[in-house]
């Protein structure tokens, strides 16, 4: 039989059994029988030797072609087949994806630690550090340094807690507000001075509007030249960026607190007229905070010159704010640990308020 | 602060209307809290007049009226006994609100008769029963009537019935003119403007203000016709300085009239008779508290004297007061008869029957009116002012305004003034430094424009020629009796610009700072840290008082013995917040608690705050802490384990992590609170006292004693004791130290006793080749069957480094070997068969 008429016929037979080969043993059989060491193509290559020159010509060129394509031959039926397998495996892997994931708790941050942050913020960004004090004070850093005179009816504004008397008849209180913290300040730093205070502060008051417990931030910059220009200009613009409104129309107007003078409160426009206030907008004026010079004997207190130095300082309520901006409207869920009320008004742990990427 | 418009009007010649007026007092610093006009309540009713009146076919008490109202003739149901023909009464249309009733009229049957509209009582329209006394003086006319329905006279006359209006009156105009009622400002007054106390007082600031001239008529003395028999000594100068009185015998004390007690009814001070009348009405006039005596109730001389613990009195409100040690006493022979500044006693107060009064016109000390009013808890219009400071040089003027009121509507005969004491001087001349206006304000203000408005308050500035006008000059300036709160250049300043309009201050940017640079501190950056930390792995931040109950606190540092009173709040808000917490996990496992019972089933809460171990300023220290209570999960792919204190030690360790803090720093030691499970808690420790942080079970006793059910895990770290990070020259990191070969990872199996600390093993295992291991981590923990009792099995993986060249077989053995060694030689372990 002729070389070509082998090849033929083994091609015929091969390809018919890989193409009925239904797993990787068989192919390996079919390819020990055609290409292993006794296979019938490998006998066929033995005989070459023997062959003339022209007969191995013909006969070398076709069986190395026969090889060549049983190998691929049997290569691509093994690939199709670990194909097939493959998709067999995956189709019985098959799982309800509709099946919940493990529980994972989601955390929360309180609105009025946010806040803290957010005019923190704003108020970084013109260049106030932020200071901090003991929340059991003195009388001296809570009021008599901030020229509360003894008996004056200002005292009585603030509804204070007294700590028990010590034996020498001394008593502490509460701080009623953030203020003795930049009596600290002034007394430990010297002027150029610009620091934002907040913390935690104490009335004796409970009621819709009131907690015993609150939270104020204040300010104070004491330098040679700060004026109530400056203490506008820097209050507006603050406040217009932290209710983050198209715009915000702020006035001021006089008041009286005992440790500025002049003194001042500042109000921003809002709308009362559907129930809610709307800040920014409306006919109405809503107050949110108290501001002025700080007043010559509070300097004096603090060992400032009040001839060679100046200053401005303003003060707020900082759970009254976050209840304005993020429209909350009552205050005393704020301590009450309420897992629904954090749920809901707390914030995202990764919103970190920044003057580049905003506040909320 | 209230008044009305008329009376402002008195002494501020106006066109402004009340939106400019109530401007003007905001701008100028007089915070408007309401005005109120009574026409605008009352604009829907207006006058009417019955035509007749028939008796109602179902009810005897009702008649149905026809009305002439501005809506043409209405037959309306009236209930009123005194509804009559001819009766010019006030009448509500249909859809009108009435205030004293809350209801809005429709047009529905009474008692099958409907009713077109109302005729109102007084009180229907929140207003005065019988405005023009006309009611009861026409009281025959429909007397018939009660007696119809056999009411007796008293029953008949406490009915009352609609309101009586003068004939003469217009049908449909509106009642509320009739009434003349007038708007009323109520405004907050600062303490430090006694001034604003007086109506007087407002208009000076608004004609200020620019709202028009300031009218202020001078009083003419009455010249005394004899000598005050009734005599004043001063015992006690520094509470009451200055004392004024007259005697005015022979009046006849009444009603006061219309206009008088019409202005006290509008801001809410109901009209006794003229001589009380006229001391409320100066008072609130003037802001000059004045007290009147009957002079035949007074025993001997009036002194003002301090008072002794065995002083006592009743005052006018009906209530005796005792114990007046260091109050100012006004006293006659009989003993304490008033508290100077605060209430007058009634003992010696006038009745409509007083025919001789005196007149007290005095100056009282302000802080000792404030601290008797404190003690006696007394609320009077005359404490409210004198403890503000009132005006000293006001005493004479205004007894002369008193006896000009009281001889006109009571007739009598006026005494003499009798002055005891001196007048205080009053505040002390302020040097203003003109240049601090622009210093202070920014605002550039003339000096024409300063004295201007400083003349106008009353102030008097000496004024130097205007070629001396440079920085240095100095305004001394009379400041006037009744501004007892200027005391210095800056509050001249204030005065400026109060009255300029802060509008008018520039806008001026803040200079950028000399440095621009990290404004918080390395702590404050650790709670901002801690709380994402916790926040990101599924904790809800909360906020919870700074103070707690005693014995809860007494709980957490070890008993009652503990406590301290420093820490103890006097005058706590209730009783059980009268302690400054020592922690705050007692809070946040209540806070648990009260979640649970409305029904949350895994709780986790945190708190970044401070807590209280003594009461200096620096005692205070900045905690996080956090609680776990959590029903145990159930999940289809299988039992998750618990929350436990691994898994607490987990968050700590990633909030550790999370602030630069190696945990290979901190020792873990037992927990040396009671308020922790003693087996189920443990402590991190830097060296062996302090301990940074504590975290696993709270103890199930105490929360027994919170009323909570357990378990809950918790974590507390005390954020201020965690070491400084080392200053570093630059922010440059070192170079990352790579290694070239792959790690070899080899498992051994030690069996240890069961004290044996599992950390113990790997720490010995990492020492044996602290160069080559980099890791040595327990994979399992085995106690049971060929272990043997009282031994546990802790198998442990440990990665080793090799850098260079790859690790022979031999090497790989060796290494292993001391492994075994020095665990061996640590813990007395063995490898396990």
């Amino acid at each position: 039989m002729a070389i070509e008429q082998q090849v033929a016929e083994i091609e015929a037979d091969a390809g018919k059994a890989i193409a009925s080969a239904s797993d990787e043993a068989a192919l390996e059989a079919i390819r020990v029988a055609e290409l292993g060491k006794k296979g019938r193509v490998s006998l066929l290559m033995r005989e070459l030797g023997g062959m003339s020159p022209e007969q191995r010509q013909v006969a070398g060129p076709a069986l190395n072609g026969l090889k060549d394509r049983l190998t691929a031959t049997l290569n691509a039926r093994k690939a199709d087949l670990e194909m097939a397998a493959l998709n067999a495996r995956l189709e019985a892997e098959r799982e309800d994806l509709t099946l919940p994931p493990r529980f994972e708790p989601v955390g929360a941050l309180h609105p009025v630690m946010q806040v803290f942050e957010e005019l923190a913020a704003i108020f970084a960004d013109m260049g106030f550090a932020v200071a901090e004090g003991p929340d059991i004070e003195d009388d001296f850093h809570n009021f008599t340094a901030l020229n509360f005179p003894l008996g004056h009816p200002a005292r009585e504004m603030h509804d204070t807690f007294f700590m028990k008397p010590a034996a020498d008849g001394s008593r502490k209180l509460l701080r009623t507000h953030t203020s003795p913290i930049q009596v600290r300040a002034m007394l430990n730093s010297k002027p150029p001075i610009r620091v934002i205070a907040p913390g935690r502060v104490y009335r004796k008051d409970w009621d819709a509007t009131h907690t015993p417990m609150f939270h104020q931030i204040e300010g104070l910059v004491v330098d040679e030249t700060v004026h109530m220009g400056h203490l506008k200009a820097c209050l507006t613009e603050a406040f217009s960026r932290f209710f983050e409104v198209p715009t915000t129309q702020s006035r001021f107007r006089p008041h009286f607190f005992p440790f500025t003078e002049p003194s001042a409160e500042m109000d921003i426009r809002c709308d009362r007229s559907g129930g809610e206030i709307k800040i920014g907008q409306g006919d109405d004026w809503l107050e949110i905070l108290g501001c002025g010079m700080v007043h010559p004997n509070v300097l004096r207190s603090c060992n400032i010159d009040p001839e060679r130095y100046q200053g401005f300082a303003f003060g707020l309520g900082v759970d009254r704010l976050a209840m304005l901006k993020y429209g909350m409207p009552d205050l005393r869920p704020y301590f009450e640990a309420d897992v629904e009320w954090i749920k809901h008004y707390g914030f995202k742990p990764w919103l970190l308020p920044t003057v580049t990427g905003g506040l909320s | 602060m209230k008044f009305t418009l008329p009376w402002l009007q008195d002494y501020l010649d106006t066109s402004a209307d009340l939106p400019a007026i109530l401007d003007a007092m905001t701008m100028a610093g007089l915070e408007v809290e309401e005005a109120h006009d009574p026409r605008e309540a009352l604009k829907q009713f207006t006058v009417c007049r019955i035509v007749s009146a028939a008796q109602h076919p179902n009810a005897d008490r009702l008649q149905v009226c026809q009305v002439e109202t501005i809506d043409g003739r209405r037959e309306i149901v009236c209930g009123g006994l005194n509804a009559r023909p001819g009766l010019v009464t006030a009448y509500a249309p249909i859809g009108a609100f009435i205030p004293g009733s809350g209801i809005t009229l429709v047009p529905k049957p009474v008692r099958g008769v409907v009713s077109n509209g109302m005729l109102c009582s007084g009180g229907e329209m929140q207003t005065d029963e019988d405005p023009f006394r006309l009611r009861i003086a026409r009281f025959e006319d429909w007397q018939p009537r009660a007696q119809a329905l056999g009411l007796s006279d008293e029953q008949a006359i406490a009915d009352g019935g609609i309101l009586e209006l003068p004939d003469t009156l217009e049908v449909g105009s509106p009642v509320a003119d009739a009434l003349a009622l007038d708007t009323v400002i109520d405004f907050e007054v600062t303490p430090n403007r006694p001034d604003w106390l007086g109506v007087v007082g407002i208009a000076r600031d608004l004609s200020a203000k620019g709202l028009g001239p300031f009218k202020l008529r001078h009083v003419e003395p009455v010249p005394g016709k004899f000598p005050s028999p009734v005599k004043v000594r001063i015992e006690a100068p520094e509470a009451c300085p200055v004392f004024a009185g007259r005697l005015i015998r022979g009046v006849k004390n009444k009603p006061s009239p219309d206009w008088l007690s019409s202005r006290l009814k509008a801001i809410g001070i109901n009209p006794k008779n003229m001589l009380v009348d006229v001391t409320n009405y100066i008072s609130i006039d003037r802001c000059r508290p004045l007290h009147v005596y009957d002079a035949a109730r007074l025993k001997g001389d009036i002194r003002a004297r301090l008072g002794t613990a065995d002083d006592s009195f009743v005052a006018l409100d009906g209530k005796t007061y005792a114990s007046l040690a260091d109050m100012c006493v006004i006293a006659d022979d009989s003993g304490a008869i008033g508290l100077g500044g605060v209430m007058g006693g009634e003992s010696t107060g006038c009745s409509i029957d007083t025919v001789d009064v005196f007149i007290e016109s005095a100056y009282f000390d302000a802080n000792r009116t404030a601290r008797t009013g404190r003690a006696t808890g007394i609320i009077s219009e005359a404490r409210f002012r004198n403890e503000r400071g009132i005006d000293p040089h006001s005493c004479v003027e205004g007894i002369e305004l008193a006896t000009r009121l009281i001889l006109e509507i009571c007739g009598g005969e006026a005494s003499d003034v009798i002055v005891a004491g001196k007048v205080p001087e009053g505040p002390a001349p302020v040097a203003f430094r003109v240049s601090d206006m622009k210093r202070l304000t920014g605002l550039d203000m003339p000096a024409k424009r300063m004295e201007q408005i400083l003349r106008s308050l009353g102030f008097e500035p000496v004024v130097p020629p205007k070629a001396q006008h440079d920085s240095d000059t100095v305004w001394t300036t009379r400041v006037p009796s009744w501004r007892p709160d200027v005391e210095g250049s800056a509050d001249i300043v204030e005065e400026l610009i109060r009255i300029e309009g802060y509008d008018k201050l520039p806008d001026e940017k803040l200079p950028a700072p000399a440095t621009l640079g990290v404004v918080v501190t390395p702590l404050q950056n650790r709670v901002r840290t801690a709380r994402r930390v916790l926040a990101a792995r599924g904790f809800l931040e909360t906020v919870t008082w700074s103070f707690m109950h005693h014995e809860t606190a007494a709980l957490m540092i070890g008993g009652a013995n503990n406590l301290q009173g420093a820490l103890t709040i006097d005058n706590p808000i209730a009783s059980d917040l009268d302690y400054m917490r020592p922690s705050m996990l007692a809070n946040l496992a209540q806070g648990a608690q009260r979640n649970a019972d409305h029904g949350a089933d895994d709780v986790r809460l945190f708190e970044a705050g401070p807590v209280y171990p003594g009461d200096k300023p620096t005692d205070q220290r900045m905690h996080v802490a956090a609680v776990v209570k959590a029903a145990r999960a159930r999940d289809w792919q299988g039992q998750p384990a618990p929350y436990n204190a691994f898994s607490a030690k987990g968050d700590l360790l990633a909030l550790l992590h999370a602030l630069d803090q190696s945990p290979d720093k901190f020792q873990i030691g037992p927990v040396d609170s009671a308020y922790w499970h003693p087996g189920r808690a443990g402590t991190l420790r830097l060296g062996p006292k302090q301990v940074i942080a504590t975290f696993g079970e709270l103890h199930p006793g105490f929360l027994k004693q919170l009323r909570v059910d357990g378990p809950v895990v918790a974590i507390e770290l005390a954020l201020d004791a965690l070491p400084a990070a080392k200053a570093r020259p630059t922010k440059t990191r070192p170079v990352l130290d790579k290694a070239d070969q792959t790690p070899v990872r080899r498992d051994f199996a030690f069996v240890v006793e069961e004290k044996v600390a599992a950390a113990d093993i790997t720490r010995a295992a990492s020492k044996a080749d602290p160069k080559l291991i980099t890791a040595a981590r327990i994979f399992d923990v085995y106690r049971g069957a060929g272990i043997g009792a009282g031994r546990k099995s802790v198998a442990i993986e440990v990665t080793l480094q090799p850098r260079g060249s790859a690790m022979k077989d031999e090497e790989i053995e060796a290494i292993s070997q001391s492994i075994v060694k020095a665990v061996t030689k640590a813990t007395g372990a063995s490898l396990r068969g």
